[in-house]
């Protein structure tokens, strides 16, 4: 294999990674916004808590795999990338630890102000996270501020409208995505309201869609790659059927299903993203000239050789023993038998 | 600039250290609570489960703490010194992205499996959980110190296109450097575990507690300290000849050598003055074991301080007491083990006050050794980053002052939180000692189980 092929492969699985990722998080980070909103005592607080429990570390790791192998493939692009946006990173940094020890911290002192200012952190900190993703990203597609002098941008300047669109719509998916997760997890109370709220949730989520691609389509360089070749617009085509389909699941109480459509809907809507981007990484909103492209910031070809034949043994497994953990876990959880995080 | 990079590297040190403070005893303590499961998983016996649940308790409260300030780790790199990531990143980012890969989906994944799944799986499945998050946390350390270990040694690249690539992977993954450090970082994490565990039970035995739960706790932790604290002088012993090879200059700061010599005497009392490139002070000396310390010969040479150009010499008094302290905590971890040993022998442990109330009192004391050590390590390095390759001062973000004085100023905040909120429930659980499987209350007239 060329280094360039390797390099292009090394994309495609970068991608890949922050997509599931996405995906994955994007369940817990809707549960836990969801989580003052649906669950009324400590029973159904435990309920949700166990409904993630076992999980969100896991996806957590997820992220943690998106930074090291944006490191290991694509050393200029991990510098850039965050240290360009550093602000929103150190946000999104605090914004993990607010949800990990809020979650877990809840429920290990009996003290209402310490189980009130948990539950909030827990709350903030997962809305944070989605949002801030959402806006990076959107201002990924839209190019960064990168000139001659290197990152011209800050905080304020990747809060665009575009960038703010792009949070929202990442926030209202995953609120989506944990609405249903907490009916597929949970039995009672917790799934009614859940059910009640998935409703307007999925209605928001595809006006937001729909409108975010109609954005993309006017305010970004995004869509260049589409015009070159048409038949990628099958893309954000499923992305967009995905997500109709996702309603209609919703309002016909197939859950399972809906979730599934949910999942597809961020997938295809990153994989168009990562597409229009290619081959450029960290584009440049100056000059397309300045912008960062795979080829410039990729790895040595050993490097990306033996990552690769890394990823292609481990991967399997972790999804082996993850998808072992979902199997244990498969019952719904029950009001009277709910213990969450003691 | 300069405040930028001080202020960087302030960040670094304070990011690394409160990392530093909740990965030990993850790292120690997961062997004790998996040997517990797997007690239990044999045996039956229903003390092993209280055992295991008591001590995974604590586990779980301090673990989630190593995850989170893991994550800015993850990060900092790129945020901060993204001219190291540049330079380096070809060769650091890969042993990185593995550890994610091998490691922290592991621990993650099984620790939740064993967290939840206590009515759901059978006795020997916890166990064996248990024994993964072990495996996982170790791998972890594994490496990360390996890609410590290519800043202290720097193998298997070539320098090309302006940047270090990887050449042997091999090479990196089997440079000595890295595996001395290894093996005495997880082994000092293990002195941090097992005294984690005597303190809490020294604390129980006092007040006569439950007596025969923490008697047997004691002795978990006693088996593992005296191992752990027996192996560290010597392998501490060897890493300091090691790195003395490979580092002239960490080398002569680690007991202030200013001039070369051979048949150098140590001595035990010494005060390094740095200014005037000596010692002020020098007393109960004793002949040559300063050469057989350095070079494992009685005769052996060792390098000076003054043959070494002044900018590329660390810090000497800063490594000078940190690795002191570090020596003289691990002979008192040593005595203070094997007294252990000889008492718990005569059956006069639990009516020992006076040693109950110095190991509850040590606890805090690994916890200072292994900062110190990684003192040592990391500020006699400098001024490297990247031993011969790059200078520290050259691998800092081209940031601005604003931006780090936000981040650390909230990471100082945030942290502290959590380390307080951290502490505060480790007394609480620790102190309530073992008590019932499962507390029940209620909450505006609703009755929950947890
Ligand atoms: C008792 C005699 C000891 C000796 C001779 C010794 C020696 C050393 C040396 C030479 C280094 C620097 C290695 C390098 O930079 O390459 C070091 C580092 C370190 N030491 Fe010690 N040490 C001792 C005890 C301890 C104890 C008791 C602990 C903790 C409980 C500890 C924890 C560490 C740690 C965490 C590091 C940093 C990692 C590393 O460089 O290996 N040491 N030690």
């Amino acid at each position: 294999m060329s280094h360039d092929t390797l390099a292009i492969i090394w994309f495609g699985l970068w991608g890949l990674i922050w997509t599931v990722y996405f995906i994955l998080d994007g369940y817990s980070l809707g549960t836990g916004m969801l989580f003052p909103f649906i669950a009324k005592n400590r029973q159904e607080r435990n309920q949700i808590q166990e409904a993630i429990g076992p999980f969100w570390g896991g996806n957590e790791v997820w992220l943690i795999t998106a930074g090291g192998a944006t490191f290991a493939a694509f050393p200029a692009v991990y510098a850039d990338m965050f240290s360009f946006l550093y602000t929103p990173l150190f946000l999104v940094l605090i914004a993990l630890f607010l949800r990990a020890a809020g979650l877990e911290f809840m429920h290990k002192d009996d003290n209402p102000t310490w189980q009130a200012a948990c539950k909030w952190a827990f709350t903030i900190g997962s809305f944070l996270i989605s949002l801030l993703f959402g806006v990076t990203f959107a201002n990924l597609y839209r190019g960064l501020l990168i000139g001659k002098e290197g990152y011209e941008g800050n905080l304020l300047s990747l809060l665009n409208p575009y960038g703010l669109l792009g949070g929202l719509l990442f926030v209202a998916l995953f609120l989506l995505s944990g609405s249903l997760w907490i009916q597929l997890k949970t039995a009672g109370d917790t799934a009614k309201r859940a059910a009640k709220l998935s409703r307007p949730i999925a209605g928001v989520a595809a006006a937001l869609l729909a409108l975010f691609f109609l954005a993309t389509a006017n305010r970004t360089p995004l869509t260049d790659n589409y015009a070159d070749y048409p038949i990628l617009w099958i893309v954000p085509f499923i992305a967009l059927l995905a997500m109709l389909a996702a309603v209609r699941f919703v309002f016909r109480k197939k859950i399972g299903l809906a979730f599934t459509a949910v999942c597809i809907t961020i997938f295809a809507k990153m994989a168009f993203g990562f597409i229009g981007m290619f081959p450029n990484m960290l584009p440049s909103k100056i000059d397309n000239a300045y912008s960062i492209n795979l080829f410039d910031a990729a790895g040595s070809k050993l490097n990306l050789t033996i990552m690769f034949a890394v990823a292609v043994i481990f991967v399997p497994i972790v999804l082996g023993y993850q998808l072992w953990s979902y199997r244990i876990f498969k019952d719904k959880i029950l009001k009277e038998s709910a213990k969450g995080y003691q | 600039m300069d405040e930028v990079l001080i202020l960087s590297r302030i960040q670094f040190a304070v990011t690394v250290v409160y990392h530093f403070l909740f990965v030990p005893l993850t790292i120690g303590l997961v062997i004790l609570v998996a040997v517990m499961e797997t007690r239990f998983a044999k045996t039956g016996d229903r003390m092993y489960r209280k055992m295991a649940d008591f001590w995974g308790k604590l586990f779980t409260i301090n673990f989630v703490l190593g995850v989170i300030t893991g994550i800015t780790m993850e990060f900092q790199f790129g945020t901060n010194w993204s001219e190291y990531s540049k330079y380096m990143g070809d060769i650091f980012g890969s042993p990185l992205a593995i550890e994610a890969l091998l490691a922290f989906f592991l621990e993650s994944t099984f620790f939740g499996i064993w967290l939840f799944g206590k009515d759901k799986i059978s006795p020997k499945l916890r166990a064996f959980s248990m024994w993964m998050v072990a495996l996982g946390t170790n791998i972890s350390a594994l490496w990360i110190i390996t890609a410590n270990g290519f800043m202290q040694n720097p193998v298997g690249y070539v320098i090309r296109d302006g940047r270090a690539e990887l050449e042997s992977f091999t090479a990196l993954i089997t440079n000595p450097y890295a595996w001395h450090m290894f093996f005495h970082t997880v082994i000092s994490c293990y002195i941090v575990g097992s005294f984690f565990v005597m303190a809490v039970s020294a604390y129980h035995l006092l007040r006569k507690n439950e007596t025969p739960f923490f008697k047997k706790s004691f002795k978990y932790g006693l088996i593992m300290a005296v191992f752990a604290a027996t192996a560290t002088p010597f392998i501490g012993h060897q890493s300091g000849v090691f790195a003395t090879k490979i580092q002239p200059a960490k080398g002569a700061a680690l007991e202030a050598v200013w001039e070369t010599q051979e048949k150098m005497p140590f001595h035990i009392v010494q005060f390094p003055d740095a200014e005037n490139e000596k010692n002020s002070i020098e007393g109960l000396s004793i002949p040559r074991i300063g050469s057989f310390l350095y070079t494992n010969s009685f005769d052996g040479k060792v390098t000076g301080l003054k043959d070494i150009p002044a900018d590329e010499r660390p810090n000497v008094p800063l490594v000078f007491y940190s690795f002191r302290i570090m020596v003289a905590l691990g002979i008192f971890f040593l005595l203070a083990s094997w007294f252990g040993v000889y008492l718990y022998r005569k059956n006069k442990l639990e009516n020992s006050r006076r040693y109950l109330k110095m190991m509850l009192y040590s606890v805090l004391l690994p916890y200072v050794a292994i900062n110190v050590g990684w003192i040592v390590a990391e500020a006699g390095r400098q001024p490297w980053a990247v031993y011969g390759l790059m200078k520290t001062a050259e691998g800092v973000s081209p940031i601005s002052l604003s931006q780090i004085i936000f981040s650390l100023g909230s990471l100082v905040l945030f942290y502290t939180i959590l380390l307080v909120a951290d502490v505060y429930l480790l007394m609480k659980f620790a102190r309530k000692g073992p008590g019932t499987e499962l507390a029940t209350g209620t909450e505006g007239g609703v009755k929950h189980v947890s």
